[in-house]
């Protein structure tokens, strides 16, 4: 039997690839997250951890309520605290649920040079598949998000699926089906941008003028959305980017160096350059950001 | 709750003071989400800290720990100084124009009848004046000095905004701000509820502080509406069935009250538990309160309880004291006087105040049988696991027992949810290991004494030997047969006024208006009646429908009484039976009776000109402004002070704290003063943990891995603290050491013109389980508890910190430490 979802992959990594057309009635998903609405109580972290049968490691408490502190390949989701005091005086915790994306325009599958590694379905989730992954870490670089973590264990990398296996199959996602004030909503993309513009015309009444839906353009917009009561600052919610972007380097290695790199693979699998990159994620260093841009610009001009 | 969960969807303005709804009871607390996105509700928070409630709510008013019954004296005074009160409802639902008999006094911090060297009070002169009928005396026009609200005013008159905020440490403007918020739900359309937890209940003032916002919430009409209420979330899911079913020492089911020693007969025990009327035509529902004992007594005795012997009265063990509740338990085994304990469904060495002294008492038993699903730390109790229970194991003698039971999952049984709902659940899972029951345990103790006592004779072995014990399995009887027990049957043929059989002997009952006090019904717990009846196991229903989603659903599951889910619904209606609200009606007077999605808390054809008052339990028929002699500390509540207090009662110095609350002499020695403690403590939960449940659990854990005190950056400043830094935490009574978090949400208060500081101590750290070991922030909390329940005071008491370094790590992966092991 075919494997199904690979029947809706529009975008596969590191591949020119025809998609499959067959399968026609797939819409656009996606989870909106109304920050305004989440108390913080960590459920979806929870579910997450059920469903994806993760355990990450039991850490020390470091002075949050972040725990564990940081996404890692068993944390794919987490709850982030940041407090604020606003131009009133007054105090906000501002509580994110933070995770993938889903970009529609995924900076990290732009980036990952292992075929097939980073897909994209048709409903918009963009996926990992683990057995392909070579673990290099160019998805990190290319995540406007910060989102994916490679294992040390098994040098492959990890990030929220948006449970494609139970979207596959009807269900919402773990974390939509147990947050308890419903601050996790999941449906179509049309429909959950619908229902946002009811919750920010509700936060404006509420006095939060500024509120807005997060669906950064930058990225062709997500499949991950927040609304959010401070659109007009989004970094106020534990660093989440005002203006998201694809790293240059990403762009670079797109147009000018991947040809080049998988012609390389394809010729001498194991040379030293891939050894250097299944060692470990790719650093990039600022010097690197502006190379690739002056790059960039000196190619688009010639 | 006097409403129900869903109810809140219903609500204008959600106050939440006293409690962390969102924190506490995630799941409930869609419904004050649901209020806000729905019917564009604002949610007001009160409270110490900017909890995770706070994080959603539209206005947020700090407020030091220990002093809501000020904020909330002061808000009454703002409704009734600002005529912000819904007149008709005062008028005709309250007992505002009472008039209170002359003698009654309050002067310098104490009502009339202290007696100083009993700490308690005679309250013979808190109470009205009758007519020669028998009758409250009362003052329409509200002339009288001495009708309840003039009374009311004028003890209120000392709580202006500016004494609230010297108190109370909240910024007047912050203060007048929530006043204004709550004022607006008097017009008869709005309505506020009241969340409520143990942020209220865990004070030496605890009844009190629930009973002030009950005052506000009668003052602005707000009870049996809907959206309206005072609503304690209670903590366990089954912890409402607990106290339904009486199980604490002074009560019996159905909150009867067990005899006391100076009740030896059962006429006498009745004397006081009469319920006349105390206004002409009321119905004052515990009249049947004879109904209900006596089929009570027919439940536990059967055929031996006659009205030979009194319904088998002398049976009945008879309190010396007012209650033998868990502080006085612990008492009685720290001198020695109680040598065994069964401990069920309870972990004191976390959960009781002063773990030193829980510790010390647990050493002094002969023997401890622990019945717990987990390896709880009452179990350990005696074992070396280092600082965190430093325990000697060789000097310790005490026998200890554990028997692992099973969790809720793993058997059959129904729960009592916070609404009063009565929901069956059926066993998902069998048991691990050797876990039995709790009903197969307790009945083989039941067998043993049982036989021993027929064995050997005894001192008194009647009460035992005439239990009735009918089950097809008498070592495991099934909570079916149980249940059936708590509705009740007949035990003759049932008659109605024309002769005609209603029920036949042995058939259920259909609620507990047909208990009879002649011995031909049977009901354990007569509030219970009607979950069980002929048509089948009414808490097994699955009916979703909300009729015009009015948060009703009257077919789902079965609540008490009656299947009744909002409390005192008739006082929905105005006095002609129109509803206040006419967008969210409960029930109205149709021309012929009373009807709506709700059961009426009123008789279904009483008339609305009849005047018979909506509160049918109180003697009055109304809501009681002024509580006769209700409460141990007064009718009107009073600020006192927490026991340990940084600052003196600025009203009555002399009469700092509650003075009828109860403390052991040992335990007054052991409270510290503002001088070596200057910073105030507070114990809460965290909504990644269960109790000391789920630090046993590994995702849990994990969510929130190791013990932490909450301060603010202030405080962090000057003690030099740093974030996520190890500090020494310590009362009077013990010291933990812990991670600090150091948050804007805690911020110094200007109390009494010094700014007082707050040290957030949540409480799931133990030595047992996976999560990171802890001291339990019961080593901290003094030996006190409320005056009227005795609830620990674990809300309010006083501390220092200092920064430390980490502690030496312990290798404990192999257990405790032997004996004799250094550290």
């Amino acid at each position: 039997m075919a494997d199904l979802q690979s029947q809706n992959y529009i975008r596969r990594s590191a591949t020119t690839m025809t998609p499959p057309t067959t399968r026609s009635n797939v819409e656009e998903v996606a989870k909106l997250i109304d920050v305004s609405r989440c108390i913080g109580c960590k459920a979806c972290q929870s579910a997450c951890m059920e469903w994806n049968d993760l355990r990450p490691e039991m850490e020390e408490f470091q002075g949050a309520y972040e725990n564990p502190h940081d996404l890692n390949p068993g944390v794919w989701t987490l709850m982030r605290f940041a407090e604020y005091e606003n131009d009133h005086g007054d105090l906000e915790w501002l509580i994110r649920k933070d995770g993938c994306m889903h970009c529609e325009d995924p900076g990290c599958l732009k980036a990952c040079p292992a075929p097939g590694a980073i897909v994209q379905y048709a409903n918009g989730i963009v996926d990992f598949i683990s057995d392909a992954c070579i673990g290099c870490g160019y998805c990190i670089k290319g995540c406007p998000f910060n989102i994916p973590r490679v294992s040390e264990k098994d040098h492959k990398s990890y990030k929220c699926t948006l449970c494609s296996d139970r979207v596959a199959v009807g269900l919402e996602p773990a974390c939509v089906k147990t947050c308890p004030t419903g601050a996790i909503m999941f449906g179509t993309k049309a429909d959950m941008k619908d229902w946002a513009e009811e919750r920010i015309e509700e936060l404006k009444e509420r006095g939060f003028e500024n509120a807005g839906l997060y669906d950064p353009a930058e990225v062709g917009g997500t499949h991950v959305m927040y609304v959010l009561h401070h659109r007009d600052k989004p970094s106020l919610y534990s660093g989440l980017p005002d203006k998201p972007h694809i790293s240059a380097v990403i762009g670079l290695w797109k147009h000018v160096l991947k040809p080049v790199a998988l012609a390389g693979i394809a010729f001498a699998a194991l040379g030293a350059f891939v050894h250097g990159i299944v060692s470990g994620p790719m650093e990039v260093e600022e010097e690197d950001e502006a190379e690739a841009r002056k790059e960039m610009e000196r190619r688009a001009k010639s | 709750m006097t409403n129900s969960w869903q109810d809140i969807k219903n609500a204008d303005l959600v106050i939440v003071m006293g409690g962390n709804a969102a924190e506490a009871h995630p799941c409930g607390f869609k419904w004050v989400i649901e209020a806000k996105i729905e019917n564009k509700a604002k949610l007001i928070v009160v409270d110490p800290r900017f909890t995770r409630t706070a994080s959603v709510a539209d206005y947020y008013a700090p407020i030091r720990p220990g002093t809501d019954i000020a904020f909330l004296s002061g808000v009454m005074r703002y409704l009734l100084e600002n005529d912000k009160i819904q007149h008709e409802y005062v008028r005709s639902f309250t007992n505002a124009g009472l008039i209170v008999k002359e003698g009654f006094a309050f002067e310098d911090g104490l009502f009339s009848g202290y007696n100083e060297e009993k700490h308690t009070y005679d309250k013979s002169s808190w109470d009205y004046e009758l007519d020669e009928q028998g009758f409250a005396k009362i003052d329409e026009t509200w002339k009288h000095p001495r009708c309840v609200i003039n009374l009311l005013k004028k003890h209120l008159d000392r709580y202006t905004p500016e004494m609230v905020s010297r108190i109370c440490g909240t910024p007047q403007d912050k203060f007048l701000k929530v006043c204004e918020m709550i004022a607006s739900t008097s017009s008869p359309e709005r309505s506020m509820t009241s969340l409520f937890a143990l942020g209220w209940t865990q004070h030496s003032v605890g009844a009190q502080n629930v009973r002030s916002m009950a005052m506000v919430q009668l003052l602005l009409g707000n009870i049996g509406v809907a959206g309206g209420g005072m609503n304690a979330l209670r903590g366990h899911s089954n912890i409402q069935g607990l106290t339904d079913v009486g199980l604490l020492s002074s009560a019996m089911p159905g909150y009867m009250t067990m005899p006391k020693d100076s009740e030896p007969t059962f006429d006498k025990y009745m004397e006081t538990r009469q319920f006349k009327p105390l206004r002409p035509g009321q119905m004052s529902y515990w009249q049947n309160y004879r109904k209900f004992f006596v089929s009570f007594q027919k439940a536990i005795y059967g055929n031996a309880a006659t009205a030979e012997n009194s319904w088998a009265y002398d049976w009945l063990p008879k309190l010396d004291v007012p209650d033998y509740d868990i502080l006085r338990a612990f008492e009685m085994m720290d001198k020695g006087q109680m040598n065994g304990y069964i401990c069920q469904g309870f972990n004191p060495m976390q959960a009781f105040p002063d773990r030193g002294k829980i510790r010390r008492s647990l050493a002094k038993l002969k023997y401890l049988v622990v019945v717990d699903p987990l390896d709880t730390e009452t179990a350990n109790f005696w074992q070396d696991f280092g600082p965190q229970n430093p325990s000697d194991p060789a000097s310790i003698q005490t026998e200890v027992f554990q028997l692992p039971c099973t969790c809720f999952a793993e058997e059959d049984g129904s729960l009592v949810s916070s609404a009063r709902w009565l929901q069956w659940h059926w066993k998902a899972a069998d048991a691990p290991g050797e876990a039995k029951t709790d009903i197969f345990i307790i009945a083989g103790l039941y067998q043993r004494m049982k036989a021993m006592y027929a064995k050997e004779g005894g001192a008194f072995p009647d009460p035992l030997l005439n239990l009735t014990w009918q089950y097809a399995d008498p070592d495991e009887p099934h909570p079916s047969e149980m249940a059936k027990e708590m509705n009740g049957r007949a035990l003759a043929d049932l008659k109605d006024a024309n002769g005609n059989v209603i029920l036949k002997a042995g058939q259920q009952l259909d609620g507990f208006a047909q208990l009879k006090d002649d011995g031909t019904t049977m009901s354990g717990c007569w509030i219970f009646s009607g979950s069980w009846t002929e048509k089948g196991n009414q808490m097994a229903r699955r009916d979703a429908t909300d009729p015009r989603e009015a948060g009703i659903a009257p077919n789902w599951a079965w609540a008490w009484p009656a299947n009744r889910r909002i409390l005192y619904n008739r006082a929905s209606a105005d006095p002609s039976g129109k509803p206040w609200a006419p967008h969210k009606p409960v029930i109205k007077w149709n021309g012929a009776s009373w009807v709506g999605f709700d059961t009426p808390d009123y008789g279904p054809t009483v008339k609305p000109e009849d005047s018979m008052g909506p509160f049918i339990m109180n003697q009055e028929g109304v809501g009681k402004l002024f509580a006769r002699g209700g409460m141990a500390e007064g009718p009107f509540p009073e600020h006192y002070e927490p026991f340990e207090s940084p600052v003196d009662n600025v009203l009555h110095p002399k009469v700092k704290s509650n003075p009828a609350a109860r403390v052991f002499p040992s335990d007054r020695e052991h409270f510290g003063k503002g001088e070596d403690f200057p910073y105030v403590g507070t114990t809460y939960r965290l909504t990644e943990h269960f109790h000391y449940w789920t630090k046993h659990a590994k995702i849990n854990s994990i969510l929130q891995p190791e013990e932490f005190v909450e301060i603010g950056e202030v405080l962090a400043k000057e003690k030099k603290i740093e974030q996520g830094g190890w500090v020494r935490v310590w009362s009077k009574r013990g010291q933990v050491i812990c991670k600090a978090y150091v948050t804007k949400r805690i911020k110094p208060m200007m109390v009494d013109g010094k700014p007082t500081h707050v040290i957030g101590c949540p409480i799931h750290w133990g030595f047992t389980g996976v999560a990171r070991k802890g001291y339990g922030a019961n080593t901290l909390t003094p030996f006190v508890g409320d005056a009227n329940t005795n609830t620990p005071e674990f809300k309010a008491f006083l501390l220092n910190i200092e920064p430390t370094s980490r502690p030496p790590a312990i290798d404990l992966a192999h257990g405790p430490r032997k004996a004799g092991r250094s550290a």
